[in-house]
Parts: C-alpha cells; sequence; structure tokens
C-alpha cells in the first residue's frame, strides 16, 4: 500500500539525520513497530471508505462522462439479464450544464446561493443574539434553554411535516396566526414565491439550535478578563460586543458558518419533504433538482451525476477559499 | 446607567482582590427592570416559535381524525385513539423494528470505526494520517446525490439492496468522517502518559487501547454512538431509494401518511411523535458533549 511506502521513505533517512534532530528521530524510531498498529486500526475504516465513498466518487465521475440512464445500464429482471449499453461521451455532459444549454443549472444555482445566504446568514445571526441573551444571567434560563434547542431534538424529517401540517394553505394554523397579526394569508406550499419563503422559515427554524448552542460554548470560552478590561477602559456595551464578544467567537463562528454553508447547501430532507413531488421545481436547489433528476420519470444517471460532481467542485472550492481567507484574518 | 455600573464594578475591582470575582460579574449583569422585560420578552417569544410546531403535531395527534381541519375539535375529544390505530393497523412496529435494527448496526459500525481511526490518528502521527483526515473533512461535503446513484447501482450488483446491511454500510459513510473527527478530539485529551505507562507494563499497542483507552474513552464513544444512532434514526433519502416495503424504516414509512396529495395528518401526527420520542430523548442526554466535540474537531484542524 502507498501509506507502507511512504513510511519506509520517511524512516530510512533517519539515521543520517541523527545528529540534527536528535528527539524526533528517536521517536520515530521507538515508534516505528506503532506505525503497524495504527495502520491496521486504521484498515477497517479505509476499506469502508476506499469500497463505499471513492470507489462510489470514482464511479461517479465515470458516469458523468456516459449517456447512462434508466433505459441503458445493466439490469437484471428475473433470469433476463440485459448488459449495460450505454457510451462514453467525454465532456459532453459538462458541457451541456455548464453552457446552460439545459437552462435549468443557472436558475437552479442562483437560487441555491440566494438560500444558502439567506439560511445561513439568518441562522448564525439569530443564533448568535440567542446565545448572547442564554449567557446572562437570566431566571429560568435551563427551561429556555431547553425549550430553544427543541427543533434540534426532533428528527430534521418530523420537524419537516409538522410545518407542512402548518403551511396547509386552506387548514394550516399558520394563515390564522399570520392574520390575526394583519398580514396576508399565503398558499405557502403552492406558489413559487411563498414556497421559498417556506423552506427558508423551515430550514432557519431547525437550524437555529445548533448555531445558538455552538456560540454559547464559544461564549463562554471568552476570559472574563477582557470584559473586565474593557469596561475599566469605559467601553459601552455595544463597543464590548464589537471588539470583545465578536473576535473572541471567530475560531466558533468561522467553523460554523463553513459548516452551516455545506449543510444548507446540500440540504435535501427540507425541501424535499415539505414540497413532495407535486411543486413546479422553482423551490428545488441544486441537490434536490439532481436527486429528481435520478429517482423520476426516465432516470437519467449521467445527468444526475453531472450535477453531483458539480456540486461537489463547488463547495471544495468554495471551503478552500474560505479556510484560506479565514486563516488570513485569524493572523492578522 | 451604564456609566453607574462601570463605576461599580471599578471600585469593586479596586476594593477586594480575592472575593471580587462574584461582585464584579452582577455588576455587569445589572439591569434596568426595563431590559429585564425585554429580554424574558424576547426569550419567550423564541421559545413559542420553537416549541410551537412540535406542540402543534403534538396536540393534533390527540384529536380526532380530522382535527387537522378542526383543531377546535381536539379539546372535547382528548383521545390516545391515533397511536393505537397506528400501532394496530399498520405496519409501524415493523418499521419501528427496522429502523432499530438499522440504527443499532450503525452505531455499532459507526463506533468501532470511528474509535479505532479515531486512536490511531489521535496516538500516532503516521504517514498518511494527515491524508486520512482530510478524506474525512471533504467526504462530509459530498452531497448524498453524488453517492447515492453509485452506491445504489454498486449495492444492486452486491445483491444489498433492501438490504439492512447495505443501508448500515451507507449511514456508516455518513457518520464515521464526523465520529471520527470527534473521537480524534476526545483521545486527544486523555494523556499520553497513560498509553506509556501501559506499554511499559507490557501491554501491546492494540491491548493498551483496548483495555486503558476504551475504557477512559467511554463518555467519547457514548456521544459517538448516539450520533450515528441518530444519523441513521433520522436519514431520507438513502432509505427512500434503497428500501422495499417489507424493510421500510420510520422515515419512508411515515411518508406512505404523509402523502404528497392526501395526507393523513391524524396518523403521520401520531407516528411522528412515537418517532420522536427516543430520538429527542437520546438527543437530550449527548447535545452538549456533541456540540463541544464538533467545535474541538473543528478549531483544532
Amino acid at each position: 500500500m502507498t501509506t507502507a511506502a511512504s513510511t519506509e521513505k520517511t524512516d530510512q533517512p533517519a539515521p543520517g539525520k541523527n545528529a540534527a534532530r536528535p528527539p524526533r528521530v528517536s521517536a520515530l524510531r521507538r515508534s516505528w513497530d506503532k506505525y503497524w498498529y495504527a495502520w491496521a486500526m486504521v484498515t477497517p475504516v479505509a476499506i469502508v471508505l476506499t469500497v463505499l465513498v471513492l470507489y462510489p466518487l470514482g464511479y461517479g465521475i465515470y458516469q458523468s462522462l456516459t449517456d447512462a440512464n434508466e433505459s441503458n445500464v445493466a439490469s437484471t429482471i428475473g433470469a433476463f439479464h440485459r448488459p449495460a449499453t450505454y457510451k462514453f461521451v467525454g465532456l459532453d455532459n459538462y458541457w451541456h450544464v455548464l453552457s446552460g444549454a439545459d437552462s435549468d443549472f443557472y436558475p437552479r444555482l442562483l437560487w441555491t446561493v440566494i438560500w444558502t445566504v439567506s439560511c445561513v446568514t439568518l441562522q448564525v445571526g439569530i443564533g448568535m443574539g440567542l446565545a448572547v441573551l442564554l449567557n446572562r444571567k437570566v431566571r429560568f434560563r435551563g427551561f429556555y434553554r431547553a425549550m430553544l434547542i427543541l427543533p434540534w431534538a426532533v428528527p430534521s424529517f418530523i420537524g419537516v411535516f409538522a410545518w407542512r401540517l402548518m403551511l396547509n394553505s386552506q387548514y394550516g394554523v399558520f394563515n390564522e396566526i399570520i392574520t390575526a397579526f394583519g398580514l396576508p394569508a399565503q398558499d405557502w406550499l403552492g406558489t413559487p414565491l411563498a414556497q421559498k419563503i417556506a423552506v427558508i422559515m423551515v430550514n432557519v427554524w431547525i437550524g437555529i439550535p445548533f448555531n445558538m448552542v455552538a456560540v454559547l460554548g464559544g461564549l463562554q470560552s471568552i476570559p472574563r478578563e477582557l470584559y473586565e478590561a474593557a469596561e475599566m477602559d469605559g467601553a459601552s456595551p455595544w463597543q464590548r460586543f464589537v471588539n470583545v464578544t465578536l473576535p473572541g467567537l471567530r475560531p466558533v463562528s468561522n467553523t460554523v458558518i463553513l459548516l452551516g454553508c455545506i449543510w444548507t447547501f446540500n440540504m435535501f430532507n427540507v425541501i424535499y419533504l415539505l414540497l413532495g413531488n407535486n411543486t413546479s421545481g422553482d423551490a428545488d436547489i441544486l441537490v434536490t433538482f439532481a436527486f429528481r433528476k435520478a429517482f423520476t420519470g426516465i432516470s437519467d444517471y449521467a445527468g444526475a451525476a453531472t450535477y453531483g460532481i458539480i456540486i461537489l467542485a463547488l463547495l471544495l472550492a468554495f471551503s478552500t477559499f474560505y479556510r484560506r481567507s479565514t486563516l488570513k484574518s485569524e493572523q492578522a | 446607567m451604564t456609566a453607574a455600573t462601570h463605576e461599580s464594578s471599578a471600585t469593586a475591582t479596586a476594593g477586594r482582590s480575592a472575593v471580587a470575582t462574584p461582585r464584579k460579574v452582577r455588576g455587569r449583569e445589572e439591569r434596568s427592570l426595563g431590559s429585564s422585560i425585554a429580554l424574558h420578552g424576547t426569550l419567550i417569544v423564541a421559545t413559542v416559535i420553537a416549541a410551537f410546531p412540535v406542540m402543534w403535531i403534538l396536540f393534533i395527534s390527540l384529536g380526532p381524525k380530522n382535527a387537522w381541519q378542526q383543531p377546535s375539535e381536539v379539546f372535547s375529544h382528548l383521545s390516545l385513539h391515533n397511536y393505537s390505530d397506528v400501532l394496530s393497523q399498520t405496519d409501524l412496529p415493523k418499521w419501528f423494528l427496522n429502523t432499530v435494527v438499522v440504527a443499532g448496526g450503525t452505531t455499532v459500525l459507526g463506533v468501532f470505526l470511528a474509535a479505532t481511526a479515531g486512536y490511531a490518528v489521535s496516538r500516532m502521527k503516521f504517514p498518511g494520517s494527515r491524508q486520512l483526515m482530510w478524506t474525512f473533512l471533504v467526504t462530509q461535503m459530498f452531497p448524498s446525490i453524488v453517492l447515492i446513484v453509485p452506491l445504489y447501482l454498486l449495492m444492486s450488483e452486491l445483491n444489498l439492496l433492501d438490504n439492512y446491511l447495505g443501508l448500515i454500510l451507507a449511514y456508516a459513510t455518513t457518520a464515521v468522517p464526523f465520529c471520527a473527527w470527534m473521537m480524534k478530539g476526545y483521545f486527544d485529551t486523555i494523556p499520553k502518559e497513560i498509553d506509556e505507562a501501559g506499554r511499559v507494563d507490557g501491554l501491546t499497542p492494540f491491548g493498551t487501547f483496548w483495555r486503558l483507552i476504551v475504557p477512559l474513552a467511554k463518555p467519547g464513544l457514548a456521544v459517538t454512538a448516539f450520533y450515528s444512532f441518530l444519523t441513521a434514526w433520522g436519514e431520507v433519502a438513502y432509505a427512500t431509494q434503497f428500501m422495499q416495503s417489507d424493510h421500510y424504516t420510520l422515515a419512508v414509512g411515515i411518508r406512505t401518511f404523509a402523502q404528497d396529495q392526501r395526507p393523513d395528518w391524524a396518523w403521520t401526527s401520531a407516528t411522528a411523535i412515537i418517532i420522536t420520542l427516543p430520538a429527542a430523548l437520546v438527543f437530550m442526554l449527548v447535545q452538549r458533549s456533541l456540540v463541544s466535540g464538533l467545535t474541538a474537531g473543528g478549531t483544532k484542524s
């Protein structure tokens, strides 16, 4: 295996470097036999990831270069086995999608970005606000905290069903509540704009508790002395928030924002289950759109795989860029 | 008002050094009546919004068949009818059992894989460990759609479609990367001296792991177990595509009530509550450690 080969390489020059870095080399030597155990211990996970992640990924990449769909992949119906007849088409699928020829990609991408940005902004913003409130000395704090994380404790598809019940256009309690406040009732699961607002609302509702709890943990790790020093210098509460709290939260908020973007970008349950199959597709993000491509009508496996690879590439690029820029801002 | 607060806390700091801490804290925490009301008001509104959908579905589940159309009927017809109906007249018990098998399998497999990998990476900076952790991180970015079609075709070739093991393996791919990060973070907090003492006493590295570290890491393992369990308990996409009616999990089964066209909300709501109870219970037990494990893994990367 490659890992084994690379150790031998690192280990062999060790005696030569002995004089330059003695502690590290002796540690290397002492742990030489440990390595084998290390590899033995990661072997199970390596096998599982190779078979179930890397192989399907490679397979997916290959499929995205073909014209595979339900009618030409290999299949076995009873005793009859039909061999695969799809063929290699090179980068045609990518060109078809990225050139805008399928007329779906860019509208879906735009909506996916709007969806991700608005969901993450609201989740992190509201979560942080609630965390700041809960971080103070408040009576019934334990009660508030327990109730506020309830949306996270419930499996997300159950939360979605609860909202679907409430948002029903004819009998839903949500319309009754907002009309009581003087707002107009909407066909929440029917018209495109209302659908979009509804899915964002539900996703924010589900996502706030995670952000709140994470930020709460971050707040408690900010040293009290910093606030005391700021108070001594006469900083107002707002100045303390901007100059002490926000920088102190940066490690947590960076992680939370990155995870939030990845999860929201890939969020399947909320949109798919809230709107079901009888939707115009206006509120579909890239992931749900690709899922429908793969599993409704004549399954377009190649098209779905192409979308999947493009989504993955977008996320990888974003994460790399994000981590680099946050590292820079942490160093500055 | 702010000025007064600062003054009092400033004198407190100057006045006493040993007993000052609680005083100073209170100095900053002092509030006028108005801001106290605003604070509680905001928290109460947030609490109502957070809890309402869950309470609503519980409320509807206790009513008659048409309660979702006439919620006011619920109070005069409170009953557990919907619960006894779904438990006796539908396949819910079977789905429940399926889900328990799948979630249990995912938990065992997830903990085993995550613990061994997490320990190896935490203790030994072996060549390949960085790449492995990187792979874990990237795997979390995989949209399920990238894997679901190839996995579907792979599973059908291996005859693992509509099979508990197939679904368990698929869930392991989503649960393990995150769990391995969490376990690595947890193992990092256990002093290395313990391993060394074990080695001095003649244990093999694997014996050290099994006899010394695993017992010490029980809290971390518990969190990993619960996380894997919850992942499997609430997953929809894989289960929908991989399983046929005999092997439906709860997440798929509930959709036979909550259909797109004419959802049966009485049964859906009762089923929803039945599904939620175990998950919420498990969740409340572990949520604190879940977040600290997550943020520790993220910030130390």
